[in-house]
């Protein structure tokens, strides 16, 4: 009797794991925290070169109502990041189509709150965390080179070891999709040798829109650039609306950065981790342990 | 056993984590320091900024023209920035006389030195262009120029083969309130920029002289740069083969105070 409920019982007391899987070539883990520093970097120099002029607009050129007389009209900011002077002293404020926030503490007026800091973005965010239009620049610039040639390497050592491929969802993926959107909202992951279909979308998304828009509406700020390729003014339809969406980009980039850190914490940080270090991670049990992929128990 | 370990390991890990936060914030420290001008790791930073230089020639060809905006798109005055009212005693005379007297020099690497009135300059042959003029802090502005090219005034000169950039020499200064006293602004283009078709010393905005706060007599347009680059008030175009023994070695005002000197993006 006894030993029969000892048999019974075992095999679900006991966890069964899943293959130790080799998942990430050396090309997609040293890319990959390459980009960890530059966009760091990338993303703290760049909210201090906003704060040189804290107003997004659209089109090619920025209103500025004290310049226009005889009728002109001009009204293409939608975004604007200032400060008010107010019976208890000064007050940030953000203007976002037309709707205006109180930001103080934030945006507009930042640090010692007996005597603040008159800035877009805080010290706490930027790079250098002083003021500096030229520095910021020089970091930006520097950090802007590293990301486009990683991903140039990145992008010729996954054509070459085909990683590109996992990338993109296949329309049988997107037929999974409502499957692994109520996987993922009861935290039910799975951990198999391909990316599920909602990481396929976030890593193309990523790839083959944010970084692309984000390169080039950068290169669309430049005089220089836009006289070499005129067609990226036409693109984005003018230099400002292209700052504007090298803004909203960077902001869609930090939302990714967000939810990407929660999914690792979620879904094993420690194997998730290591997949990223040593490219091996430990793939559920319903994967079929194959020696021929290289596969270790 | 192996729980005990784990635990270990785990707490390892929050321990590591925090330690390297606080690294992080202290690298940041770290990292602010090391930004000042001509320190080392900003000078190796700045090293991508040559790269930007070199790979935007590349691309740009020699003399391809910045985008020529249609009349219907002036949609206000041209923003005024940096200096907009010389104090100089020199600019104060000139323009009580309506720059009658001003001269615009070419000094420096040529054959012959040689100085330009402003009726000089407005006999020479105009060109009119509508231009987006970008800053260098992120907004944008576009106006109508009118002036001479630069390129025909510098061959009337003769440049010689040694000279590699043009130094602007300006009336306005900088820094009127510090300790060390007012700076002369300054900047300098290379040859290329200087014979770009589209490089005009511009007298004339929107339709009417150029007015003096956004440079007159004379403000230099380098359309493919950015607003710093193109000096206002200009008096002098200085030929030379070099321009480290000038102001602060770096080839502009505001490249003494830590630009680039390339200001194309």
């Amino acid at each position: 009797m006894t030993t029969e409920t000892q048999e019974t019982v075992l095999p679900v007391a006991v966890k069964r794991k899943g293959p130790l899987i080799y998942r990430q070539s050396i090309f997609t883990r040293l890319t990959h925290w390459v980009w960890v520093i530059c966009l760091f970097f990338l993303l703290a120099s760049g909210l201090n070169i906003f704060n040189a002029h804290p107003t997004l607009y659209i089109g090619q050129q920025s209103a500025f109502p004290d310049l226009q007389t005889n009728g002109q009209h001009l009204d293409n900011a939608w975004l604007e990041i200032g400060a008010v002077n107010t019976d208890n002293g000064p007050r940030g404020q953000t203007t976002l189509l037309g709707h205006t926030f109180d930001t103080t503490g934030v945006l507009g007026t930042s640090g010692d709150p007996a005597n603040p800091d008159f800035r877009g973005f805080p010290a706490s965010v930027t790079v250098p965390s002083y003021y500096d239009l030229g520095t910021s620049r020089v970091v930006h610039f520097f950090f802007a080179w590293i990301l486009v040639a990683t991903l140039l390497v990145w992008l010729v050592a996954s054509v070459l070891n085909r990683h590109i491929a996992d990338i993109p969802p296949t329309p049988r993926d997107l037929r999974h999709l409502p499957r692994d959107i109520l996987d993922h909202l009861r935290l039910k992951f799975e951990h198999g040798r391909k990316y599920n279909v909602l990481q396929k979308l976030a890593y193309s998304a990523v790839f083959f829109i944010l970084f692309p828009l984000i390169i080039l509406t950068g290169l669309t700020m430049s005089p220089g650039m836009d006289t070499a390729w005129p067609w990226l003014l036409e693109l984005f339809g003018g230099r400002q609306t292209a700052r504007s969406i090298h803004f909203l980009t960077m902001s869609a980039l930090v939302a990714f950065f967000v939810i990407h850190i929660i999914m690792v914490v979620l879904a094993g940080p420690i194997n998730e981790i290591r997949q990223m270090i040593t490219g091996r991670y430990r793939a559920g049990p319903d994967v079929p342990f194959d020696r021929s992929k290289g596969d270790k128990p | 056993m192996s729980g005990k370990l784990l635990i270990n390991r785990r707490r390892l890990l929050g321990l590591g984590a925090a330690s390297a936060l606080t690294h992080l914030l202290s690298g940041c420290d770290w990292f602010d320091g090391g930004l000042g001008m001509g320190d080392g790791l900003r000078s190796t930073l700045e090293k991508a900024n040559d790269l930007t230089y070199r790979m935007q020639r590349l691309l740009g060809g020699q003399q391809a023209l910045a985008h020529e905006y249609d009349e219907s798109e002036i949609r206000q005055g041209q923003r005024p920035n940096g200096s907009t009212d010389p104090q100089g005693a020199d600019y104060l005379a000139l323009k009580a006389n309506k720059f009658a007297d001003y001269k615009l020099k070419i000094t420096g690497l040529v054959n012959k030195e040689m100085s330009f009135s402003l009726a000089d300059l407005r006999s020479m042959a105009a060109r009119t262009q509508i231009t987006r003029h970008d800053c260098v802090e992120g907004w944008s502005c576009i106006a109508k120029w009118t002036g001479t090219q630069l390129g025909p005034v510098l061959d009337l000169a003769g440049v010689k083969p040694e000279a590699r950039y043009c130094l602007y020499h300006c009336y306005d200064t900088m820094d009127d309130g510090s300790l060390s006293g007012p700076t002369p602004y300054y900047e300098t283009s290379d040859l290329l920029d200087a014979h770009h078709p589209q490089t005009i010393l511009a007298y004339g905005m929107n339709n009417a002289d150029l007015p003096v706060a956004n440079g007159a007599p004379i403000r230099v347009r380098i359309e493919r740069a950015l607003g710093y680059k193109q000096p206002k008030y200009v008096h002098t175009i200085e030929l030379v083969d070099q321009f480290a023994n000038v102001g602060g070695g770096r080839g502009g005002y505001w490249e003494d105070n830590g630009y680039d000197w390339y200001g194309g993006i």
